[in-house]
C-alpha cells in the first residue's frame, strides 16, 4: 500500500480532530444549560436595560447579535487558544508532534469543529433571542452579510491558532492571558452596544479584534435603519480589513506554531506537564 | 556520521535541562540527563533500554521521537538526522508511553484509534480493519464503543497499544509500556509485542523499562543506562553470562533490620541489595567466591540475625545492573538506599 500523500494526511487530520467536537462535544448534554441559557441571561439583562432607557429597538437586536457571536469569541478563547495547553496535561500534545501530519491541520481541525459546535449554540442563541424579545432585522444584502460573518470567523479562528501556538511555549503562564482577554475583549469589540460609542481611537485599537469590526459591519447589513448613527466604518471597509486581518493571523499562527514548536522542543516544553 | 544501516543510532547524545532563573535558587541550575550516549540498533531488533528512574531513558526516547532537542551530539532515526529533520523523521515513527492519559473521555474506543490514526492519512476502511483486529487481539473487542472515560488503567494502555501499532510504524518506541499496569495486563501485552515483532520482522522497537524481566523477556539486545550514561549493551543472556563465575545469594534473614553493617562491611562482597521484609530483611549478595558464604552467615549470626533460607540464583538481569552500577533498582528509587 503507497503512503499517502501529505495533503491527504492534512485533510484527514482536519476531519479527524473536528470529530471530537463536532460528535463528541454534542454528547454532554450540559452544553445546553451553560452556552445556550447562561448567554441568553445575559443578554436578557441588556435588553431589559435597553428598554428601561428607551433605547431604539435596534439596540435589542445589536444585543442579541452580541450574544450570538460572544459564544465564537469564547470558544476561540477556551477552546482554541489554551487548547494546546490542555493537550499537553491529557498527553495527547505529544502524539500530535509525533504523528506524520501538520500542526496547522490540527489546528484547523480544532477551530472547524469549534466552529461547528458554537454555531449550534450561536443560531440557538439568536433564534431564541429574536422570537423572545420580538427582534426585526432587515437584512441589506445577504452575500454580504455571509462574506462578513465568514470572514470574521476565519480571522478570529486564525487569531485562535496564533494565540494557540503562544500555549506551547509559555504554558500556563499564558492562561493569564486568556484570563486578562476575556472582559476587556467584550467590552472593546462592543458585544452588547454599538463600538462607535467608546470613541474613533479606542475603536480603532479595537480592530485588532476581528469580532470588533465583523460585529459591526453586521449590525449595519442587519439593521440598515441605523446605519448612520452607529456605524464606525463602512461595511466594505471593514470587509476588506477583515480579510487583511484573516490572511494576517493565518500567516502568523503558521510561523509562530514552526517558530515555538522547535523553542519548546529545544527548552523541552512540548512534554513536560503542569508547567 | 550519517547511518543508513542501522534504524536507530545515537552518537555521544548529551541533554541538558536548566532550570528558569527564578527556580535555579531553590534547585540544581543545571541536570544532565544524558551525558554521551552512544548505541545503535539494526533494522528488526527489539532493543531494550534499561535502567532506574531518572537514569534518561524517557530522555532518550524523547529525543529520538523528536519531543525533545538533543544539547549536543546526534541522533538517527531511520538514517535521518532527528534534529535536522523531524518531519521526515516523523513518518516512520509511532509511540507508545506507560501511563498515557492520551485521548477524548466523551469519544469511545473505536472513535479514539480513527481519530489518531487520520493524523497518519490511514484511509477509514483501512483503519477501521486493523482497529477491530487489535482490539480482537488485546481482548477490548467487546468494549470498542465504550467511551474512554469508562475505562480502567490497563485497558486503557491496551488501547494506546492499539493506537501504536495501529499505523504499522517502521520503528516505534515504547516508553516502559506497562507501567503500573497487573501482571496479568503486562503479560497479555509483552505477548503482544513479541507477536506482533514476530509478525513484521523488518520493524524495529525500542524499549525502556525498568522492568528486568520485562527486558530479559522481550529484548534481544539491552542497554544498561544510569545517571545519563550507557554502561553495558548486549544480548541479556551474554550479559548474564559474564556473572556467572560470581557466587549469587539470597539471603532470609531474621531479627535484623538492616544489614548494612554486617553484608555491606565483608570484603568478600562485591555488591549486595536489601529490601525489608515482615521477618526481617532480604539480601540478595554477589560474593567473590562460594567458599566467602561460610564466613558471611558466622558475621550474620554474630550480628543476632537468624538465616530463615538461603538459596543460590542464576544471575539477572538486575544482578548485572547491581554489579554494574553498584545498586540496585530499588535503591535507586528509594533515593540512595543501602548498598
Amino acid at each position: 500500500m503507497s503512503a499517502p500523500s501529505q495533503w491527504t494526511v492534512f485533510w484527514r487530520t482536519v476531519v479527524g480532530r473536528a470529530y471530537p467536537r463536532i460528535i463528541g462535544a454534542q454528547r454532554e448534554k450540559s452544553w445546553v444549560f451553560f452556552e445556550i441559557f447562561l448567554p441568553l441571561l445575559q443578554v436578557t439583562a441588556y435588553v431589559y436595560i435597553y428598554r428601561a432607557i428607551q433605547a431604539p429597538p435596534e439596540f435589542i437586536g445589536f444585543v442579541v447579535l452580541g450574544g450570538a457571536m460572544s459564544a465564537y469569541w469564547l470558544n476561540v478563547l477556551w477552546s482554541m487558544a489554551t487548547q494546546l495547553y490542555w493537550e499537553k496535561e491529557t498527553g495527547n500534545l505529544e502524539l500530535y508532534i509525533v504523528a506524520p501530519t501538520s500542526r496547522m491541520a490540527i489546528l484547523l481541525g480544532m477551530a472547524m469543529g469549534g466552529l461547528f459546535a458554537t454555531t449550534l449554540r450561536a443560531v440557538a442563541v439568536i433564534t431564541i433571542g429574536t422570537v423572545l424579545f420580538h427582534v426585526s432585522m432587515s437584512v441589506s444584502s445577504v452575500p454580504a452579510l455571509v462574506g462578513v460573518f465568514l470572514t470574521t470567523l476565519v480571522a478570529l479562528y486564525g487569531m485562535g491558532m496564533l494565540l494557540s501556538s503562544l500555549f506551547l511555549l509559555f504554558g500556563r503562564e499564558a492562561w493569564h492571558l486568556s484570563n486578562l482577554l476575556q472582559e476587556p475583549v467584550s467590552l472593546v469589540s462592543g458585544f452588547y452596544f454599538p463600538v462607535r460609542a467608546l470613541g474613533q481611537v479606542v475603536a480603532a485599537a479595537a480592530s485588532i479584534l476581528p469580532i470588533t469590526l465583523g460585529l459591526d459591519a453586521m449590525r449595519q447589513l442587519l439593521f440598515p435603519a441605523m446605519l448612520g448613527k452607529f456605524r464606525f466604518l463602512s461595511p466594505g471597509v471593514e470587509l476588506a480589513i477583515l480579510v487583511g486581518l484573516a490572511i494576517l493571523f493565518l500567516f502568523l499562527s503558521h510561523r509562530a506554531l514552526a517558530f515555538f514548536e522547535k523553542l519548546a522542543r529545544r527548552d523541552g516544553r512540548l512534554s513536560v506537564r503542569g508547567q | 556520521m550519517m547511518s543508513d544501516c542501522y534504524a536507530i543510532r545515537t552518537e555521544d547524545l548529551r541533554r541538558v535541562f536548566r532550570a528558569k532563573r527564578r527556580e535555579a535558587k531553590k534547585q540544581k541550575r543545571e541536570v544532565v540527563a544524558l551525558d554521551g550516549v552512544s548505541f545503535s540498533v539494526g533494522s528488526g531488533e527489539l532493543f531494550g533500554v534499561l535502567g532506574p528512574n531518572g537514569a534518561g531513558k524517557t530522555t532518550t526516547i524523547k529525543i529520538l521521537a523528536t519531543l525533545l532537542s538533543p544539547t549536543a551530539g546526534r541522533a538517527w532515526v531511520a538514517g535521518i538526522d532527528v534534529a535536522k529533520d523531524p518531519k521526515r523523521v516523523r513518518r516512520h515513527i509511532g509511540m507508545v508511553s506507560g501511563g498515557e492519559t492520551s485521548g477524548y473521555g466523551l469519544l469511545t474506543i473505536e472513535e479514539n484509534l480513527w481519530m489518531f490514526s487520520q493524523f497518519y492519512g490511514l484511509d477509514t476502511r483501512v483503519a477501521r480493519a486493523r482497529i477491530k483486529e487489535l482490539l480482537e487481539v488485546v481482548g477490548l473487542a467487546d468494549r470498542s464503543r465504550t467511551k474512554i472515560y469508562h475505562l480502567s488503567t490497563g485497558m486503557r494502555q491496551k488501547m494506546n497499544f492499539v493506537r501504536g501499532f495501529l499505523t504499522e510504524p517502521e520503528i516505534l518506541f515504547l516508553d516502559e509500556p506497562t507501567l503500573g499496569l497487573d501482571v496479568q495486563t503486562a503479560h497479555t501485552l509483552r505477548g503482544f509485542v513479541s507477536n506482533w515483532l514476530a509478525e513484521h520482522r523488518d520493524r524495529t522497537i525500542l524499549l525502556t523499562t525498568h522492568a528486568m524481566h520485562e527486558a530479559d523477556e522481550l529484548c534481544g539486545r539491552v542497554a544498561i543506562i544510569d545517571k545519563g550514561r550507557i554502561l553495558a549493551c548486549d544480548a541479556p543472556a551474554t550479559l548474564k553470562r559474564e556473572l556467572q563465575r560470581d557466587a549469587i545469594f539470597r539471603l532470609r534473614i531474621a531479627d535484623l533490620a538492616d544489614a548494612r553493617g554486617v553484608v555491606g562491611t565483608s570484603p568478600d562482597v562485591t555488591q549486595f541489595t536489601q529490601t525489608a521484609s515482615e521477618a526481617g530483611v532480604d539480601v540478595d549478595a554477589i560474593l567473590t567466591h562460594d567458599g566467602a558464604l561460610t564466613q558471611l552467615l558466622a558475621s550474620v549470626e554474630a550480628a543476632g540475625g537468624r538465616l530463615l533460607s538461603l538459596e543460590k540464583r542464576e544471575p539477572t538481569l538486575e544482578d548485572v545492573f547491581l554489579h554494574i552500577v553498584g545498586h540496585g533498582f530499588e535503591d535507586e528509587i528509594r533515593e540512595g538506599g543501602s548498598a
